[in-house]
């Protein structure tokens, strides 16, 4: 589903990522873990399409389309979905007509009628149910004065309507306090399916008591330093990011 | 001929109404003394009205009602008045309580001279004020409201002027007086438009005197012509208690001043000014507020938005002055401005003046581009990027335009806004 090949990645001038080569396929679940600074949001960033970032060696190819070419709301089209690690607060957008218009934009894409008012207010109310939201918070813009908790459980209420293929979750652990962790958690878990892939970003193990990975990759200074199962993330617990850095120096 | 000049041989040849000759007759004086203001000017340091002087003007001879006036009515009553010259025909205005007049001048002068002659000119005082000379030196026409005490005034009063921009080197002065006493409340709509594109002058005066325990809601709407200069003046002032709040909207007009002076002179009185300005092309719009705290225990707000794009640009300038009298006063400005342009400029300067010592006063100016993490954001949802930018802008203007408490007005602006981002998006996008 998607290939990334030998990544290099810089910000003016600096390189962030130097070299990451990772294979998602269908039905898997990826953490990626490391130390802060290591490379993982940019990473997240670069696969969502952000601008800034300048691509200097590699690839990434995801379901057969050179995804770097393709401006992000395109990615998003194409069932391609970031999990913000700091959502964004939009004010005067209300939340439902933004989730309504990404909803339908999605659903032109794939030649499907778009959804009145009336039959997504019914979809919403069901996926608010997944992440334990009030339906109070339609009325309200996007992100505004939600709490950390709550912007997270947002991005996760978003992933539930959109049912992207690919979902980058991208430190969507930071922050939440344990019922919040766990709602999340659910959610992905019950958003999960055989043709839908997973990578979640995370600087901590303790998502993947709950989110629980098939591969976990260890992201330092840029590059893929180990990877193996969701023992991996274990050891890391025990032994710090300090054990992964002896290797690479 | 120059400038001055032009207007005191256009004003000898004006026979208007016996009961304003003396107060036109000390306007026409004091423009003579004043003359058009400049750059030098520091009220105008970033306006420059030079194309404006240079035309000499000439008032419209009586013009018909143009077809299709009902598109610029906002689905409201009250009275129109095309070129200059109040449209009897066209205006219209059932069932006001009793007591409550909604007149022409020429009317009000007639059914209640004391009235006009006692208020007219009081707020807007014509010394070293050259456009409000003018415009009171051409005294004729204009609209007069009267709400006597404890009327309550349901339905809004539209007061329309049209310029027809048929001929070229038109001006009207249009007047506006609105004498609202204690424990009144209703809602004026002034608004102008302005259909063909010849260049036109609206100067426009408006006057409100919002007595004791009054609630005044008033709306401005300018949608001139791109050919057009507005140069507009409302003065406001408020006694104990009332109540007046303001949201002008300006979106049309090649050069566009409005000038905004409210008095609060008595104890207690809430005033507040919104505006939200939308530009682009090579229109400039300037914003000039005078918020006068003269009395203890009153609060003023004022939120000014704009945005321009193209070449455009713009001026805010609110000042906010705290008499020694004034203690306890809370007032707040703020003023953000969005730009979509490289070429497009805004020049903002709040300034406080502030005598007394136990006062809350803050202000805030901001200017920017659209954000970019949530542009991001929402084309990581899907939405285009040009959407995107619509959804953003409009997102900007909505915080004002959903202060407009009249649905019908309000629904109107909103398609007349999202028309005008439309555009403005268009030119953005990649």
């Amino acid at each position: 589903m998607l290939h990334i090949e030998n990544l290099h990645v810089a910000v003016e001038d600096t390189p962030i990522l130097r070299g990451v080569t990772l294979a998602v396929e269908p039905g898997e679940i990826h953490a990626i873990m490391g130390p802060n600074g290591s490379g993982k949001s940019t990473l997240a960033q670069v696969l969502a399409g952000r601008e800034g970032y300048d691509i200097t060696e590699g690839s990434a190819t995801y379901c057969g389309q050179d995804l770097l070419e393709l401006a992000p709301e395109e990615r998003a089209c194409a069932g391609l979905f970031l999990a913000f690690q700091y959502p964004v607060e939009i004010p005067g957008v209300n939340s439902t007509y933004f989730l309504r218009q990404s909803y339908n934009e999605l659903r032109k894409q794939r030649g499907e009628e778009e959804l009145d008012a009336f039959d997504f207010l019914g979809l919403i109310r069901e996926k608010l149910a997944l992440v334990e939201m009030d339906e109070s918070f339609l009325k309200r813009s996007v992100n505004e004065g939600f709490s950390g908790g709550e912007k997270k459980r947002h991005e996760i209420l978003q992933m539930a309507v959109l049912e992207p293929k690919l979902s980058i979750l991208d430190e969507t652990d930071s922050g939440l306090d344990i019922d919040a962790l766990r709602i999340v958690a659910q959610g992905v878990n019950q958003l999960h399916a055989p043709d839908k892939a997973v990578v979640v970003v995370t600087h901590y193990q303790r998502l993947l008591n709950y989110i629980v990975p098939d591969f976990v990759h260890v992201l330092y200074e840029g590059r893929i330093v180990q990877s193996g199962g969701k023992e991996l993330a274990l050891t890391l617990e025990e032994k710090g990011y300090d054990w992964v850095k002896e290797p690479v120096q | 001929m120059n400038g001055v000049a032009h207007y005191q041989s256009c004003f000898n040849d004006l026979v208007g109404t016996d009961e304003l000759v003396s107060l036109r007759q000390k306007a026409i004086e004091h423009f003579a003394d004043a003359g058009f203001p400049t750059t030098k000017d520091e009220e105008w340091a970033f306006t420059n009205i030079g194309p404006l002087t240079r035309i000499n003007f000439e008032l419209a001879a009586s013009s018909s009602a143009p077809d299709g006036l009902d598109n610029y009515r906002y689905g409201l009553n009250g009275l129109v008045f095309v070129d200059g010259h109040f449209a009897r025909a066209h205006s219209h205005l059932n069932g006001l309580s009793a007591g409550v007049r909604v007149e022409h001048l020429g009317d009000a002068i007639a059914s209640n001279g004391d009235l006009v002659s006692e208020s007219l000119g009081q707020a807007a005082t014509t010394e070293d004020e050259a456009f409000t000379a003018l415009n009171t030196a051409f005294l004729q026409d204009g609209a007069v409201v009267y709400l006597p005490p404890g009327a309550v005034v349901d339905q809004p009063i539209h007061l329309l002027f049209v310029s027809t921009g048929q001929r070229a080197n038109v001006v009207s002065h249009p007047r506006v007086l609105v004498v609202a006493e204690a424990n009144t409340q209703a809602t004026i709509v002034e608004s102008y438009v302005g259909l063909d594109s010849e260049p036109y002058l609206t100067n426009s005066v408006s006057e409100f005197f919002v007595g004791p325990n009054a609630v005044l809601d008033h709306y401005r709407v300018q949608r001139e012509s791109t050919a057009a200069f507005h140069i507009a003046a409302t003065h406001v002032r408020e006694e104990r208690a009332a109540q007046f709040r303001s949201t002008a909207i300006t979106l049309g007009g090649r050069l566009t001043r409005h000038h905004v002076h409210t008095a609060l002179e008595g104890e207690g009185v809430d005033s507040t000014l919104n505006g939200l300005y939308i530009e682009d092309g090579a229109q400039h719009v300037d914003n000039h507020t005078l918020i006068e705290h003269a009395q203890p225990h009153c609060q003023s707000h004022e939120f000014y938005k704009g945005i321009l794009g193209g070449r455009a640009t713009g001026v805010f300038r609110g000042k906010i002055h705290v008499h020694q009298a004034a203690q306890k006063t809370d007032a707040y400005q703020a003023n953000q401005n969005l730009l979509l342009s490289e070429t497009a400029q805004i020049n903002t300067k709040p300034q406080l003046e502030i005598y007394a010592d136990d006062v809350k006063c803050s202000h805030g100016a901001t200017i920017g581009q659209l954000d970019e993490d949530a542009l991001f954001y929402l084309r990581s949802r899907g939405i285009g990027h040009q959407e995107a930018i619509r959804v953003l802008t409009r997102a900007f203007a909505g915080e004002v335009l959903d202060r407009v408490r009249v649905p019908a007005l309000k629904d109107q602006l909103d398609q007349l806004v999202d028309h005008r981002l439309d555009r403005a998006a268009a030119a953005v996008a990649p």
